[in-house]
């Protein structure tokens, strides 16, 4: 298989382990789309600089774009390509990150270390957001 | 210095994700036992479709850009710990939502 065709896979594999499988439904869940909201742009990011650079190079056999060029930089965006990347890379995080996520509240569904969920100890972001919003998070503090 | 590239993004992954916990609220880092259960499958499968990318021809890693450990064969160190660091930035983004937010993931009872 092509990476294309494996990347498109790897997707559908954990969307079905997700929603029909072990049903932890993260795709259903706002904190799940903010969380990969949030996620996304660091992974091109990140991603980007290793793509780049050439760091990890691709062939063209494997993507739809072309091969990364031996002597210059591939497309920042086009020929397949986003921020250096190839799209399929895209799709190869996000099934990382769901099968992850999927695999660590299916072990808090089982009351592997469930609790505490939230600790009041520290947290001065939260307490920031609190005191502008000034309404309490509920925890006992 | 350039061979420090890769391992240089992981360690800005590892110093921008780390601090979440203490900042949020939220409480990650003392479940170490959940972490690593569940970091267990997400590890090898895409370590195995790593070693089969590499051995196939998919993509390919500048010598010149990662240091010199092999794992399996084929595999710089960099991408093992790649497996590691962002399946757990993942979590700690994940917690650190639900710690400011209060939104639920599923775990609740």
């Amino acid at each position: 298989m092509t990476y294309t065709q494996l990347a498109v896979t790897g997707v559908i594999a954990a969307v079905v382990l997700d929603m029909v499988i072990v049903r932890t439904q993260l795709l259903r869940r706002r904190v799940f789309w903010v969380s990969y909201a949030i996620i996304l742009p660091f992974q091109l990011m990140t991603n980007g600089v290793l793509t780049g650079t050439r760091t990890v190079r691709y062939s063209g056999d494997a993507i739809i774009g072309s091969s990364t060029p031996a002597n210059a930089r591939p497309a920042f965006i086009g020929d397949g390509r986003i921020c250096y990347a190839p799209v399929e890379d895209v799709l190869f995080g996000f099934a990382l990150i769901l099968l992850t996520l999927v695999m660590w509240v299916w072990l808090g569904r089982r009351g592997v270390q469930r609790t505490p969920i939230s600790s009041s100890v520290g947290r001065p972001l939260a307490r920031l957001r609190q005191s502008k919003s000034s309404t309490s998070s509920g925890d006992s503090a | 210095m350039a061979k420090l590239t890769y391992l240089a993004v992981l360690t800005f992954i590892v110093f921008g994700t780390a601090w979440l916990p203490w900042a949020t609220g939220a409480v990650v880092w003392r479940k170490l036992r959940r972490l690593t259960l569940a970091l267990l499958l997400p590890w090898a499968v895409f370590a195995a479709w790593d070693v089969y990318a590499v051995r196939t021809g998919h993509w390919s890693f500048d010598s010149t850009k990662v240091l010199d450990f092999r794992v399996f064969g084929v595999l710089p160190l960099e991408e093992l710990l790649f497996f590691i660091v962002i399946p757990v930035a993942s979590i700690l983004t994940l917690e650190a939502v639900r710690g400011m937010r209060g939104w639920a993931v599923g775990d609740e009872q």
